[in-house]
């Protein structure tokens, strides 16, 4: 008796897994969310999207161009990180700056070549345009590598060598050439996976609800239970297919090395996609009118996810109200994730808290889920 | 005509509000986001976990140590006793940073030769990490200048003396904070505008919009105008708390300032109602509202600059309306502008305001279905 419920069981899940097919086939919005989406978002987005000034635009003025002068200029010039313009006067220069065509202006005053003889030295005068305060800094930092190596190369042609009391010795560990790319496609394969996984499902209990069709299901000898699992298992398929092209463009198109093993990535991806599928179910659910449920996922994935997962903003520099907050962020955790297993490999001191905390979200949103939609029935 | 598309004004907030949970998700999540992402979204690392590893006994070295515990951004977690400490406290997470000290560090500054400091930074976060090895440089530069100046040393024939204009603190907040001013109202006009026209399709009821004496442009205007005016009183909001909460400066025009809102709210009213023209299903409205924001946001120079982009992705950031907003934000809150400096910033919203509502018009009138 009890194989032949299974069976039944079984075959009725089936069934329930074939309609919600059969009803992706018919509207193929859902497999654009699920494979063009990802495939859109990520090329543009890992093509574009990077952290690394390069080039930038820098305005020089000498008041009375001399040799040293020149010398000074000229080692700017050769760095690939700037593009140096010519100014013959501040004026000129900062009017430059106003209008945005410069980022920088590096200022040597008339009496630069002479006061370089005198005991307290000359001045390098340097503004920058502090509204983006990380360019800006970044700016600084390339400037005052360009002065380190002209003192240098200066003391060793007059015969003497420069004694800088402490020298850096720096090490970046995981992305050796600090690439920003690389954990930026990580990132953004965290944040493309979480818009997957809640919009192919914020709208389908909605739906159901509205159109009534569910009351017509549940007069079938199918449970509730066994309606929720087939859409589970319906957009779980749809969302692995996503998944599994996000980390292939990320590792073959962008050349993110993947340093841990992919078999973990794909079982922690897994249980992402899980949390993510339930809480569109949930919000689903929750909203019940697919207009409310549409709202919610505009309103509540993206930028959440954007600002608070840890995907650009360091979470350690948050207020501590901020902080708690991103625990409620499901792609906190897998971003974490994701940048771990990308650069350093399978640190399962980073990796296990954060596959708990997963199955933690998962199993809330599912429950969610499931709790309101029997009790909504009654 | 004034009557027919006021009353049909009235239906659509009707239709907007009269739903609390539609309600609440209009009203309440702007200021709480604002709220939360002001704080959030900064470069300006606090508590930095650090772990030193001190070989050397010396003066010098303390001296330097205490350089670091003084500094704010740093937060002495341990100390360690052996190399092979490093490597698993990194690994884990726990600390940001390693500082490792040769024994001969002391020895060596004192006879006035050179002494390595090795930086060990976490690189997962390759932003963090060159923030961090700023700030590290920043603070072994003061030691220097001061060694060298006790010591007796030989000073370097010239400085560098640096300043930043309109943000003399280089404070990342006064950056992003007017960037998340244009994230937020962009994602309050596809709110409104991106699932009604399909919602109206599937429950049929736009069939019947279309057989009264409405015409198809008035009904375009009818469902336009509720997103630009709950974007304009959203926005006014947000505003005040940007500047009254967060203190980020407003010194420039404010009519510059609420011309470049109504353009971009044309902008992005617009291209809501082109997807909702274009959608059939709910479904499809809210893949398209995705397809626009996400791309919309990303790309506007929010978080990473546009000049680091490849030419070709540049070029597509041209039909990014917050991408003019944002400049439009950033000049007038922290650079002072007015309308002479933001003409260049102006016109392309409104081109692209008037392209996607007169395509979403002709939409209108040839999709019927």
């Amino acid at each position: 008796m009890k194989g032949e419920f299974r069976g039944g069981s079984m075959m009725r899940l089936k069934g329930l897994v074939k309609k919600e097919f059969l009803q992706i086939a018919r509207d193929p919005s859902s497999i654009a969310i699920a494979f063009l989406m990802p495939l859109f978002l990520l090329v543009l987005f890992g093509f574009g999207v990077s952290l690394d000034a390069d080039h930038l635009p820098v305005a020089l003025v000498a008041e009375q161009p001399t040799a040293d002068s020149d010398d000074f200029l000229a080692s700017i010039e050769g760095s690939h990180y700037f593009v140096p313009q010519h100014f013959l006067t501040m004026a000129a220069a900062e009017e430059a700056m106003r209008e945005g065509r410069v980022n920088a202006i590096v200022h040597l005053r008339a009496d630069f070549a002479k006061r370089l003889y005198r005991p307290d030295g000359a001045a390098i005068q340097v503004i920058v345009n502090g509204v983006d305060a990380n360019t800006a800094r970044l700016t600084q930092g390339y400037l005052q590598g360009v002065w380190v190596n002209w003192l240098e190369r200066r003391a060793k042609s007059a015969g003497r060598e420069m004694v800088t009391p402490v020298q850096l010795e720096q090490r970046v560990w995981y992305n050796g050439d600090v690439k920003s790319r690389n954990f930026l496609v990580p990132g953004l394969v965290a944040i493309i996976m979480t818009l997957i996984g809640t919009l192919l499902t914020a709208l389908v209990m909605a739906r159901e609800w509205e159109r009534g069709t569910l009351e017509a299901l549940l007069v079938t000898p199918v449970t509730m239970t066994e309606v929720l699992l087939g859409k589970i298992i319906a957009y779980f398929a749809l969302g692995t297919g996503g998944m599994l092209l996000s980390v292939g463009l990320a590792v073959w198109l962008f050349g993110v090395p993947l340093v841990g093993s992919f078999w973990l990535l794909w079982i922690c991806a897994s249980l992402f996609l899980l949390a993510a599928l339930g809480m569109g179910l949930a919000i689903s659910t929750l909203a019940r009118n697919q207009f409310v449920a549409g709202q919610i996922a505009i309103v509540g994935t993206f930028l959440p996810a954007f600002l608070l997962s840890g995907f650009i903003f360091d979470i350690d520099s948050m207020p501590s109200v901020v902080q708690f907050i991103t625990h409620l962020i499901v792609a906190r955790y897998f971003v974490s994730i994701v940048q771990t297993l990308f650069m350093a490999g399978n640190v399962w001191s980073v990796v296990l808290p954060n596959v708990f905390a997963l199955i933690v979200m998962a199993i809330f949103f599912m429950g969610i889920t499931w709790r309101k939609s029997r009790k909504r029935l009654e | 005509m004034i009557t027919r598309m006021i009353a049909l004004i009235y239906k659509e907030f009707l239709a907007l509000f009269k739903d609390p949970k539609s309600r609440l998700v209009l009203v309440a999540p702007p200021m709480i986001q604002l709220l939360v992402f002001g704080y959030a979204a900064t470069f300006d690392l606090r508590h930095v976990q650090y772990a030193l590893y001190n070989e050397d006994r010396g003066i010098a070295s303390r001296e330097l140590v205490a350089a670091f515990d003084g500094a704010p951004a740093f937060h002495h977690m341990i100390t360690l006793q052996s190399e092979e400490q490093i490597a698993p406290l990194v690994d884990r997470r726990d600390v940001l940073m390693v500082i490792h000290i040769g024994p001969h560090f002391s020895a060596d500054l004192l006879a006035g030769k050179s002494a390595p400091l090795q930086i060990i930074v976490d690189g997962r976060n390759s932003n963090t990490a060159m923030i961090v090895l700023n700030y590290v440089s920043t603070i072994v530069e003061q030691f220097n200048t001061k060694w060298i100046a006790d010591h007796g040393l030989e000073a370097v024939p010239a400085k560098l003396e640096t300043r930043a204009w309109f943000n003399p603190n280089l404070e990342s907040r006064w950056f992003f904070i007017p960037g998340i001013i244009g994230m937020l109202t962009l994602v309050t006009t596809m709110l409104v505008t991106a699932l009604t026209v399909a919602r109206e399709r599937e429950q049929g009821t736009f069939d019947q919009l279309l057989v009264t004496p409405l015409r198809p442009g008035e009904i375009l205007l009818g469902k336009a105008l509720p997103g630009f005016i709950i974007g304009m009183v959203q926005a006014s909001v947000i505003l005040l708390i940007a500047t009254k909460w967060f203190d980020v400066p407003l010194l420039g025009s404010l009519p510059a300032l609420y011309t470049g809102l109504s353009l971009f709210l044309v902008s992005g009213v617009g291209a809501g109602m082109l997807i909702s023209s274009l959608a059939v299903t709910q479904q499809q409205g809210l893949l398209g509202a995705f397809l626009f924001m996400v791309p919309a946001v990303i790309l506007s120079g929010f978080a990473t600059p546009i000049a680091n982009m490849p030419p070709t992705v540049q070029l597509v950031t041209l039909i990014d309306p917050l991408r003019y907003f944002l400049v439009v934000l950033r000049k007038v809150f922290l650079e002072g502008a007015g309308f002479d400096v933001l003409m260049g910033q102006l016109w392309p919203m409104a081109v692209i305001g008037a392209a996607t509502l007169t395509l979403a018009s002709w939409l209108f009138r040839h999709r019927m279905y």
